[in-house]
């Protein structure tokens, strides 16, 4: 199962190049709704898979692009570590590729960090078929402008990712869930007090009138901060992070239009009318069955953060925050540094790029 | 001079220094070795100078090379001949500190240390600490993308940036980031980070705080070989703990930080580990115990816990002091900084051990174990005809080392001037190219600190016909075990 597929690929992209059309890049199909409308051939990166090196004393796991994560938690789990920005899969098939390309992280990301936290280098193949390598296999790396780094969320639109060297980490020997019904206003005011302390959290999500807290570390550990914080025990916590992370949970379901808010943690709940969970402490939130993504734009700006299209049947239009002109031309420039003819994804992050 | 004229009617007089006497004070940065007195130095006190400074160079196309507090150690800041040399160590404010929201707003020229000393109050830090963090800036730390010792845990300076305002060649602003640090658009901020001042001028920087740990342990712990030290350390780490620093040295630098410091180092031991464990109390209790029975069983000759926080400090000290007290050892010292992969630590320390015995330089070592990165330093006496040239070449050839065992050529003090050479190495001329546009893409007159942190094709081409003979990897000579 395992191959390297880079020279039929490089040759996929020669051809594509030569004839200046566009490809659509594809690796597990569980993402492809995210981003805009790409025109084009499909390029399928499944071929190309297989863990690479993977030392557990290391904390670096490098991956083909075409890596199903399933296989690569399989791996990591043997030795009781973990990709700690918890990548949703959204199906079976989810690619390694996909979720860095994506950068989209799951419910640890305000207490472990984003994907962009962990990459420590990457293969690019560029639009003229050369396989680029930045970043590297070891922890720290000053070397060269960072472009392992700035391909997380990139969604194909400056190259391929041909595979992907990342720091991961020992996965806590215990988690457990504590819930606290409390409205959002409070809720957030909580979530707030205890990231001034030191804590063992490692979730937090509000939904429905109850917040939901995950405990990470030692049995004593958590059995401290519990007493400390009080609430009830969860007992179904595993299943209730992994539906929100897979986005499976009831507040998904059936919701055509979902937004993704980013905003400072601490803003108020009636910044944005109508159904909501949020997550990361207040940070990210979740908006279903909200139409007018340009009044939740403007609320979203005025408070200092954006709002993204994540599902919706619109991808024609602006699916993420648009660009100020000054930053557009900037990031029009870096595409065409990487691929000249425009024939990755081309407009699936911006119409621009 | 025309451009003299017009940057003394935008600053305030006294702020554009062009006096030899005066100039002479920014000749270099911390890689002392290399020398440039600057003809034109700025010291702006407001953004909207800054803006005018690169207005006015824009228009004469005159290069301009920023400078924080001059503690860079790969000669970033090293001015350049017929260039004005902006300082921003005016800029030193804190703008906001908000203990609520987790983050402080800062001018570039504000001390690392200094946020750290405002957040403390509030029972948070700052977490990346450069050793150098009483003097040197935000700015330059991510310009550089600085670490420290407690990376492996806590993360580099681009994991604690939420945003960073730049001007450009242009004098154009732009904000990058935001308080989320969530990425909207091309991640541009991981860009900027470690830029070395080659893309835009920071004029302030969004960091995040965080809670000061509930409890910090250190543990001390000897060993007769340095070998055995490197398993204990990927021993701790494929246990699942991950320490806040894990520091080894060799022997050379024990005996020299005792002496100095007078630390409590065990003097007669091969390698010492300094082993910092915090978070949550019941967490730290269970990781000491784990972490002090490892080390006995893989034969510490001594481990020892520092009873409270002035032992700590004591114990600390020694490390920290390690660089000073390898420099009492020779007139001077040269350090490196290249990072490998964990498990090549005892093969590529023997493999420096067969260079300095080559070139007839002494090296004692001192590394961030946790994540690989280690800093050779070279001793030498620059009043000797030819032992600069010679420490510079035995340097670039342990970066050849790091390079060839997987690694990199820095880990954290950034390319400047100084590892022009070494990257040719790292990165071929695809890569090289690549870096060139994206360089192009911020500034295309190329007047941003021109000639640092990306070699030139012609300069590779020169240091390959050097480096390598006869298509030949660099360094077949020596054994590989």
């Amino acid at each position: 199962m395992d191959a390297d597929a880079t020279e039929p690929i490089r040759q996929r992209v020669l051809a594509a190049a030569g004839r200046g059309s566009p490809v659509r890049i594809i690796g597990g199909s569980t993402k492809q709704f995210y981003g805009r409308e790409v025109p084009g051939e499909p390029l399928n990166m499944a071929a190309h898979r297989g863990i690479i090196a993977y030392d557990p004393a290391e904390l670096v796991l490098t991956a083909r692009a075409g890596t199903p994560l399933a296989q690569i938690e399989a791996t990591l789990s043997q030795s009781g570590q973990c990709m700690p920005f918890e990548p949703p899969h959204f199906g079976s098939t989810a690619t390694l590729g996909g979720a860095i390309a994506c950068g989209i992280a799951g419910p640890a990301r305000a207490y472990a960090g984003a994907a962009k936290d962990f990459v420590l280098g990457v293969t690019l193949m560029n639009g003229e078929g050369q396989s680029l390598r930045f970043g590297g296999q070891v922890m720290k790396n000053v070397a060269g402008y960072d472009v392992a780094r700035t391909v997380v969320g990139s969604l194909g639109s400056l190259g391929l990712l041909m595979d992907v060297s990342m720091k991961v980490m020992p996965r806590a020997p215990q988690s457990a869930t504590r819930v606290f019904e409390l409205g959002a206003q409070a809720a957030l005011r909580q979530m707030s007090e205890w990231a001034q302390q030191p804590s063992c959290i490692s979730a937090t999500c509000w939904v429905d009138g109850r917040l939901f807290v995950r405990l990470s570390g030692s049995d004593a550990a958590i059995q401290t901060a519990a007493a400390r914080m009080g609430g009830e025990a969860h007992a179904a916590g595993g299943e209730f992070w992994s539906a929100v992370r897979e986005q499976s949970h009831a507040f998904f379901g059936g919701a055509e239009e979902l937004i993704r808010v980013a905003v400072p943690a601490l803003c108020a709940p009636q910044t944005f009318s109508g159904e909501c969970l949020m997550e990361w402490g207040g940070s990210q939130r979740w908006l279903r069955n909200r139409s007018d993504i340009e009044a939740v734009r403007a609320a979203a700006r005025s408070a200092g953060g954006f709002a993204t299209r994540f599902r919706t049947r619109d991808r024609s239009g602006d699916v993420f925050e648009p660009v100020p002109a000054a930053q557009m031309r900037l990031q029009k420039t870096l595409k065409a540094v990487f691929d000249p003819r425009a024939i990755f994804n081309r407009g699936r992050l911006h119409a621009e790029l | 001079m025309a451009l003299i004229d017009e940057l003394r009617r935008a600053l305030k007089r006294q702020a554009v220094l062009t006096a030899r006497e005066a100039c002479v004070a920014f000749e270099c940065d911390a890689l002392t070795a290399h020398r440039q007195i600057p003809d034109i130095v700025v010291l702006p006190e407001s953004v909207e100078e800054v803006q005018a400074v690169l207005r006015i160079c824009r228009a004469h196309g005159v290069p301009v090379v920023t400078r924080g507090a001059g503690t860079g150690l790969s000669g970033g800041a090293k001015p350049v001949a017929g260039g004005v040399l902006l300082v921003l160590s005016k800029l030193n404010r804190i703008l906001e500190l908000d203990p609520l929201r987790r983050i402080a707003r800062l001018q570039p020229g504000a001390t690392n240390l200094s946020i750290s000393n405002a957040a403390r109050p509030f029972g948070l830090f700052y977490a990346p600490d450069p050793s150098s963090q009483i003097a040197c800036t935000i700015g330059g730390n991510v310009a550089e993308n600085s670490g420290g010792v407690h990376c492996l845990k806590y993360g580099l300076t681009f994991n604690n940036v939420l945003q960073v305002k730049i001007l450009t060649i242009e004098g154009e602003a732009l904000t990058i980031g935001n308080e989320m640090q969530e990425t909207c658009g091309l991640e541009l901020l991981a860009l900027l980070t470690g830029s070395e001042g080659m893309l835009g001028v920071i004029v302030e920087v969004m960091v995040k705080l965080v809670p000061r740990p509930e409890r910090t342990e250190l543990l001390l712990a000897a060993f007769d070989d340095i070998a055995r030290c490197a398993e204990a350390v990927a021993a701790i780490i494929a246990a699942g703990i991950i320490p806040a620093g894990l520091e080894m040295m060799d022997a050379m630098t024990i005996k020299a930080a005792e002496s100095f410091a007078h630390c409590g180092y065990p003097a007669d031991a091969n390698a010492l580990l300094l082993c910092e464990l915090d978070g949550v109390s019941a967490d730290v209790d269970w990781q000491i115990l784990r972490v002090s029975e490892l080390l006995r069983t893989l034969g510490a000759t001594l481990v020892r816990q520092a009873a409270d926080a002035a032992e700590r400090d004591r114990m600390w000290s020694g490390r920290k002091s390690a660089f000073p007290a390898v420099a009492k050892l020779a007139p001077d010292y040269y350090c490196m900084d290249g990072t490998i992969p964990r498990r090549r630590l005892s093969e590529v320390l023997a493999q420096i051990a067969a260079l300095s015995q080559q070139y007839g330089l002494p090296i004692a070592n001192v590394f961030h174990a946790g994540d690989g990165n280690l800093h050779p330093l070279i001793l030498f006496d620059a009043g000797k005809q030819g032992e600069l040239h010679r420490a510079e070449e035995l340097g670039a050839d342990v970066l050849g080392l790091c390079v060839a065992a997987g690694g990199t050529v820095t880990g954290e003090h950034g390319v400047g001037i100084e590892k022009l050479g070494p990257m040719c190495l790292q990165f071929n001329a695809d890569e090289l190219n690549a870096f060139h546009a994206i360089k192009a893409a911020f500034d295309p007159a190329g007047l941003l600190n021109p000639g640092k942190a990306v070699p030139t094709l012609a300069r590779c081409a020169d240091y390959g016909a050097l480096h390598v003979h006869q298509g030949k990897m660099p360094h077949a000579h020596l054994p590989r075990f």
